[in-house]
């Protein structure tokens, strides 16, 4: 789906774009990415006045309003940096969506110009940092879900894992049907919130069934859908954003 | 103006411009250069996976093979064109045997109860088979009917192994088809299935329960 | 009769999905099917180069797209000179009208069918029904549905909802035959109650799946047979095709088909393949002595003025989409009310029924990609279902029957205040600031979320704060 990207040497300064997500409900994945980018020797530059990506006015249909949403982000990034985002749905929208979306308006270059330079964290950490990680942690069994934009809107499947695949104490379980949807979707959670819930229910199932103690995803959206159906049901499987999870075994 | 001129006229005048064509690259259609043992070996396996039989035989004796197919297969009543060669020789074979032939060229309107009730097998030539998904082609005749091949529950296939081509894109560039279609073109790649029953798999359903290929080398 | 007969429509897709969602038989059935079917899909293109092929697949359908009007002159020639009558329909009423003529001129009490969605898609049978002829399915799964008074749940795997107790069940209810687990013995069933049906059949009715406009040839793609027997022993035989199937040359057809049958049901070749380029010629011993070819719009030129929507017609009907869409294997065809179900009906029935009918299909979807990522030729259905949203809430082009009637003035001014915060940025700090303080307060039950979930709680110290506390710390 997406094309080859060829990925630049590693910068000096990038620019973290936290997501909303992120911002109110899990602010520890977002610090914990500035965390191991840092230790790479990376400066983070953390736009104050970024806000949300656009998305879920985009995939309500709210496009007048999603682009209003997205236009006061553009220029949040003035320097040639790297733009790190800590999602695959967020990544996905600002680095596929945006230049349709600004198609035809005077900021459509500019949109352009960002959309080249958005980085899924963990595809950022892999293919430009080349990142080598040491684990610090226990013995651990741990299940992944890739979310369905960092799977199929930017193609990367494989950077979670092959970051996880790094931790010599993980045990990387895998689940059936590991490249179906959680059930999110944004606004469809709430729209059919039955179908969701079939959806998050099989999901939590196979997670549980795949002997995980631990799941970590690479989506704060995912990570609020499953980690909070997990709890509803009483699990004892607790999910985490994977920036976090490198974080705390390698800290 | 008539449906037609409205349809077409939207087609024509259509909101968005005139659009462009893609180039088509068929490369990955054709370019096998399978040898010809290989195209063999790719038929007969991908023919056996859809539970088609193969028989190795040879030109001269396929019909001593065909007469041991009907005895193993119980048809005492088969159907068989007249002036194709395969005919000619098979009913060589069999005149003088137990197996009653049935003539088909006649028309179907006449024998249709006959041909759907009383007929058990269907011997038919093919013009060719395909390599790649294991599949016959076959354009019927007035010598070789359409339905020859399709309601007999046993079909007999005679294939020379000389005549597989790769693959489909090849059998239609090689022989010109685009050139000379005939009313009914076919392939028929194993017996009539159907997995419509819980995706059970089950032969017969409409057309021949079994195909058999006589594959002369 | 084994089961209700049910009515679905577009309408109810909310209650009809979450009767399917309670009901364990059908989720069991379309859960282990689907699983079958995406297993063996991806074993039937393991030798493949499948993104080439994809490509190529693509670019033949946008090809005939770029030509259609030219090429469906040429295919209405070509068939003319071979014999066939071509017959053009602006709506399914009129593609019904056609064919009911063709039946009543030939004094036909009886058509047998095969498989064709655009004949569902124009409620033939009805229409047939009405004027006093019979109309009997004669693909397996669609008899089983047609003696259970239901549509077929699936394009390709019309009876994909009954498992074999209830089609046991149907055959015996419908037609005596002895309840059974056999399937063999069930098929030989059927079988049997069919041929005398084509034997008596006064027309064949069929669909196409590809019209190819150099040649005048129709392709019919199947493995029953059952095709092949409609085409062929009736004295007439009427295929109906939407617009969209003609593609330009015969060479076009050989990575289409290659396509289509792996991606539909895994299966490296289908047993028949049927090319029909005339009705029987001289001297001909068999086949029908009248073909007709009624082209259907019904929609689809409306589709066509638009180069986004455009793609929705490069569809072959292959079905993958909806074996590959987490949201259909769950509610299963039925729940959609259409003759489409799945993705493809989500981003096909809004131009046929209109987006107000048809208001829930598009947004039933996560948008996971799964449909795009296994589509043969290639269709971007995510990106067409945000785009029908988009029509669906006005904001769109306005050239989708419907636009805007999911408009809601609470919707849009929710979606204002939204762009209001996001778009002023210390507003938006304060409000995350305020809502991180409130977080005590924070409801434990926030709508149907939280039936099946936990509130998601927000954080004491949002992101960017705890940035500036973080800097503040690293710096002393």
């Amino acid at each position: 789906m997406t094309p080859v990207k060829l990925y630049p040497p590693r910068p000096e300064r990038v620019y973290l774009f936290g997501t909303c997500l992120i911002d109110m409900f899990f602010p520890e994945a977002g610090l914990d990415a500035v965390r191991l980018l840092e230790r790479e020797g990376i400066e983070v530059v953390y736009p104050d006045n970024q806000t949300c990506c656009g998305q879920p006015a985009y995939t309500s249909g709210y496009h007048d309003e999603a682009r209003e949403v997205a236009r006061a982000q553009l220029g949040l990034f003035p320097e040639p940096w790297p733009i790190i985002v800590p999602s695959g749905s967020c990544g996905g929208m600002m680095r596929k969506h945006y230049p349709a979306l600004f198609a035809g308006t005077p900021e459509e270059q500019q949109a352009r110009d960002v959309a080249s330079r958005i980085f899924e964290l963990t595809e950022f950490l892999v293919h430009v940092c080349q990142l080598k990680l040491e684990d610090k942690g226990g013995e651990e069994k741990v299940a992944m879900h890739t979310s369905c934009s960092a799977r199929r809107e930017m193609g990367l499947a494989d950077t979670g894992p092959a970051l996880l695949a790094q931790l010599g104490q993980v045990e990387l379980v895998e689940q059936v049907r590991s490249a179906e949807c959680c059930g999110f979707g944004g606004t469809f959670a709430v729209r059919h919130p039955q179908v969701s819930a079939a959806m998050v229910e099989d999901k939590s199932q196979a997670i549980e069934q795949a002997g995980a103690e631990h799941f970590v995803t690479s989506d704060c959206g995912c990570l609020m859908n499953i980690g909070g159906h997990l709890a509803h049901r009483g699990s004892d499987v607790a999910g985490e954003h994977i920036a976090s999870y490198l974080w705390r075994r390698t800290s | 103006m008539s449906a037609r001129e409205r349809i077409l006229q939207r087609l024509c005048e259509r909101a968005d411009g005139a659009l462009q064509a893609p180039v088509s690259d068929f490369s990955v259609v054709t370019g096998r250069n399978w040898t010809r043992q290989e195209r063999v070996e790719h038929f007969e396996r991908w023919i056996s996976s859809v539970h088609g039989e193969v028989i190795h035989c040879s030109s001269t004796n396929w019909t001593g093979v065909l007469a041991t197919v009907l005895r193993d297969k119980r048809v005492e009543r088969l159907a068989l064109g007249r002036e194709h060669a395969i005919a000619r020789e098979a009913r060589e074979v069999l005149d003088a045997g137990d197996v009653e032939l049935v003539d088909v060229d006649r028309d179907v309107d006449g024998w249709r109860r006959e041909l759907f009730e009383q007929v058990d097998a269907g011997l038919t030539s093919t013009l060719g088979g395909i390599a790649e998904t294991g599949s016959l082609w076959l354009w019927p005749t007035v010598d070789e009917p359409r339905l020859l091949s399709l309601v007999p529950p046993i079909h007999i296939a005679v294939l020379d192994a000389d005549c597989i081509d790769d693959t489909l894109f090849d059998v239609m560039r090689r022989h010109g088809w685009a050139d000379r279609m005939p009313t009914n073109a076919l392939l028929i790649s194993g017996p009539s299935k159907t997995a419509d029953i819980e995706q059970t798999l089950a032969y017969g359903v409409h057309g021949p329960r079994e195909l058999v290929v006589l594959l002369r080398q | 009769m084994s089961q209700p007969v049910e009515t679905f429509t577009p309408q109810q897709f909310h209650r009809q999905s979450r009767e399917a969602l309670a009901n364990p038989q059908i989720r069991a059935n379309f859960r282990k099917a689907m699983d079958g079917l995406m297993d063996k899909r991806r074993d039937a293109f393991a030798e493949w180069q499948l993104e080439e092929l994809r490509q190529l697949g693509a670019n033949i359908r946008l090809r005939a797209l770029a030509h259609l009007p030219d090429l469906l002159e040429q295919l209405e020639a070509r068939c003319e000179a071979n014999g066939i009558r071509v017959h053009w329909a602006e709506d399914g009423e009129q593609a019904c009208r056609i064919v009911t003529d063709i039946c009543q001129r030939h004094g036909a009490r009886s058509v047998i069918k095969g498989k064709s969605m655009v004949s569902e898609e124009m409620h033939l049978n009805a229409h047939l029904e009405k004027a006093g002829i019979e109309a009997l399915e004669s693909d397996l799964g669609e008899y089983l549905v047609q003696l259970n008074e239901q549509t077929p749940s699936h394009i390709i795997m019309p009876a994909i909802h009954l498992n074999t107790d209830e089609i046991s069940d149907i055959m015996h209810d419908n037609t005596g035959t002895e309840r059974t687990r056999d399937v063999d013995a069930m098929t030989a069933a059927a079988r049997a109650q069919l041929r005398e049906r084509f034997m008596a059949a006064d027309v064949g009715v069929s669909g196409v799946n590809f019209a190819v406009a150099e040649t005048g040839t129709l392709c019919l793609v199947e493995n029953e047979g059952n095709g092949r027997m409609t085409t062929t022993v009736p004295p007439v035989h009427i295929a109906v095709t939407g617009i969209e199937k003609v593609v330009e040359h015969l060479a076009d057809v050989p990575p289409l088909y290659a396509l289509l049958t792996r991606s539909a049901t895994g299966q490296h070749v289908t047993t028949y393949f049927n090319m029909i380029s005339s009705p029987r010629r001289e001297g001909e011993h068999d086949g029908p002595r009248e073909v007709h070819l009624v082209l259907v719009d019904n929609g689809r030129s409306n589709i066509y003025q638009d180069d986004e929507l455009l793609d929705t017609l490069r569809c072959i009907r292959c079905g993958a989409c909806m074996n590959h869409c987490p949201v259909y294997t769950r509610v299963g065809g039925h729940s959609y009310g259409t003759t489409y179900p799945g993705p493809i009906g989500s981003i096909l029935m809004p131009h046929l029924m209109g987006l107000d009918a048809t208001r829930d299909l598009p947004t039933a979807s996560s948008l996971c990609g799964a449909c795009g990522e296994v589509c043969p030729v290639k269709i971007p259905i995510p990106d067409l279902l945000v785009r029908l949203r988009r029509e669906a809430v006005g904001e769109g082009r306005g050239n989708v029957p419907g636009a805007g009637s999911k408009r809601t003035s609470k919707e849009v001014a929710a979606w204002k205040s939204w762009q209001w915060l996001a778009t002023h940025p210390s507003a938006w700090r304060g409000a995350t600031g305020i809502i991180g303080k409130l977080r005590g307060l924070a409801p434990a039950h926030i709508g149907p979320w939280t039936e099946y979930r936990t509130a998601p709680k927000p954080a004491a110290v949002p992101l960017h704060r705890l940035i500036k506390q973080y800097r503040k710390e690293g710096r002393s």
